[in-house]
């Protein structure tokens, strides 16, 4: 059991940003996402794109807003849960929250901040008629591990980087692989186009463009499936079908918490401290709705700082504080580092 | 100020909407939906990255190319038609009074 002060779900940036907050306060945190990496939307969705309504930073790249986060939050040595969903809670008698991940892994902390920005990431799965019947069962949307498809036939779909990349690696592994895409022109790292560019050209593997899947085949498990390419049908026999369209937000387990929900979003104090209508469990982010919300990173900081205080004085209701300011206290990192001002040298005149 | 122009929409459930769009606020065909709060999701925000507010141009209104962006997500949306447009790369501008469209479905 991963025990800690306060349990993020969620490592974007304002998750990412209450462990900083929390840290002043001497509260220390861990943060579940079901991602593999911090960053939330920034780093899955727009790592590349320019923002310009981060105070202080006329520009910064989504991927590097999360990267300075990192930075600036290490001192306060947050714990990770990466890769997970966080899918269940209960209250202990003792006034803690237990959630659980779908890996089954269990924290515990008096303070849940769900940081959960759209929601988890799911993978967006093509409108296909029998795509259910052999989920597991021949189609697979990640890659988790590639000796899983050692000597098989595989097919996979999509234009951007996932499906190159692993175009690339599974022709390594794999009896045969087939790259099935919409258009000749595909958005992903160029090193990783000209490669498979090569493999094409060496008929390592099979690349169909302009084309989509179209039908899934078999009795039990996936045996055969239908590319359609302007108009004509190309059967292939497959063992694997990897489709590799993105990823897409939604709500998910945490919809069942009872938690009050509104247009997909969580309903929070925000006249005081951003909790819900469970005391303990706050909602900060985009995750979060209330008169005159707005989905800005901006407002995620301001809400984190908000709740880390709320949470210090649900955790320690009979410890009295005050507003410390970092330039006046410093940092003290829970490694034992400090960040202080440097204290300014008098010199008299003689 | 200028006018506002009239936007037709059909939504998922076949309803026609009218929707009043200023043509003096940069706004797009997405955020115009999301202001009268139509189930439109617009979840990376208008960057053409997610295809949530994929639509089908039904009137011959003269929009502008789509993007090497747009095209490519495109490419990776489903439901895709030859009238397909992401409706967060449709600038709100007065030339397109009356445009006619109609929600693609969600994932």
């Amino acid at each position: 059991m991963i025990k800690t002060d306060i349990l993020i779900i969620g490592a974007g940036p304002t998750g990412l940003f209450a462990v900083f907050e929390a840290g002043l306060l001497k509260l220390k945190c861990h943060l579940i996402d079901s991602l593999p990496m911090a960053g939330g939307q920034c780093a899955e969705i727009y790592p590349k794109k320019p923002i310009y309504d981060i105070p202080s930073h006329p520009e910064i790249m989504a991927g590097d807003l999360i990267k300075n986060l990192e930075q600036q939050i290490a001192p306060f040595q947050p714990g990770y849960t990466l890769g997970e969903s966080a899918v269940s809670i209960e209250k202990t008698e003792d006034e803690q929250f237990i959630v659980t991940t779908d890996q089954g892994t269990q924290h515990q902390a008096p303070v849940v901040a769900i940081a959960g920005g759209l929601g988890t990431f799911e993978p967006r799965k093509p409108p296909l008629e029998n795509l259910k019947k052999f989920e597991n069962q021949g189609v697979n949307y990640i890659v988790k591990d590639p000796e899983f498809f050692r000597d098989k036939k595989v097919v996979i779909a999509g234009g951007g980087d996932s499906a190159l990349d692993w175009t690339i690696f599974l022709e390594n592994v794999a009896e045969s692989v087939t790259l099935v895409h919409r258009r000749n022109e595909f958005r992903g790292a160029l090193d990783s186009v000209e490669k498979v560019q090569v493999l094409k050209n060496e008929k390592r593997i099979k690349l169909i463009t302009q084309a989509e899947v179209t039908a899934l085949k078999g009795s039990e498990k996936l045996e055969q499936l239908t590319v359609t390419r302007q108009g004509t049908t190309i059967d292939l026999e497959c063992d694997h079908f990897i489709p590799l369209f993105g990823l897409t937000p939604k709500l998910g387990p945490i919809a069942k918490w009872g938690l009050k929900i509104e247009k997909n979003a969580i309903v929070v104090d925000n006249s005081l401290d951003y909790q819900t209508n469970i005391p303990g469990i706050y909602a900060i982010g985009d995750v979060n709705t209330y008169p005159g919300k707005l989905k800005l990173i901006l407002c995620g900081f301001h809400e984190a700082t908000l709740m880390c205080q709320s949470a210090f004085k649900r955790i320690y209701p009979d410890k009295r504080n005050v507003l410390k300011y970092t330039t006046v206290s410093g940092i003290n990192g829970f490694d034992g580092s400090q960040k202080q001002a440097a204290k300014s040298t008098i010199k008299s005149i003689e | 100020m200028s006018e506002d122009i009239r936007i037709f929409l059909t939504d998922r459930r076949g309803v026609r909407h009218q929707l009043l769009a200023p043509t003096d606020m940069q706004m797009n065909l997405m955020e115009v939906c999301k202001a009268h709060e139509l189930p439109v999701e617009g979840t990376c925000g208008g960057m053409a990255l997610c295809a949530s507010c994929q639509c089908y141009v039904n009137s011959k209104h003269l929009l502008s190319e789509p993007s090497d962006d747009e095209e490519a997500m495109l490419a990776e949306a489903f439901h895709v038609k030859e009238n397909s447009r992401l409706s967060c790369q449709i600038l709100m501008t007065p030339e397109l009074e009356g445009l006619e469209v109609t929600l693609a479905p969600n994932d």
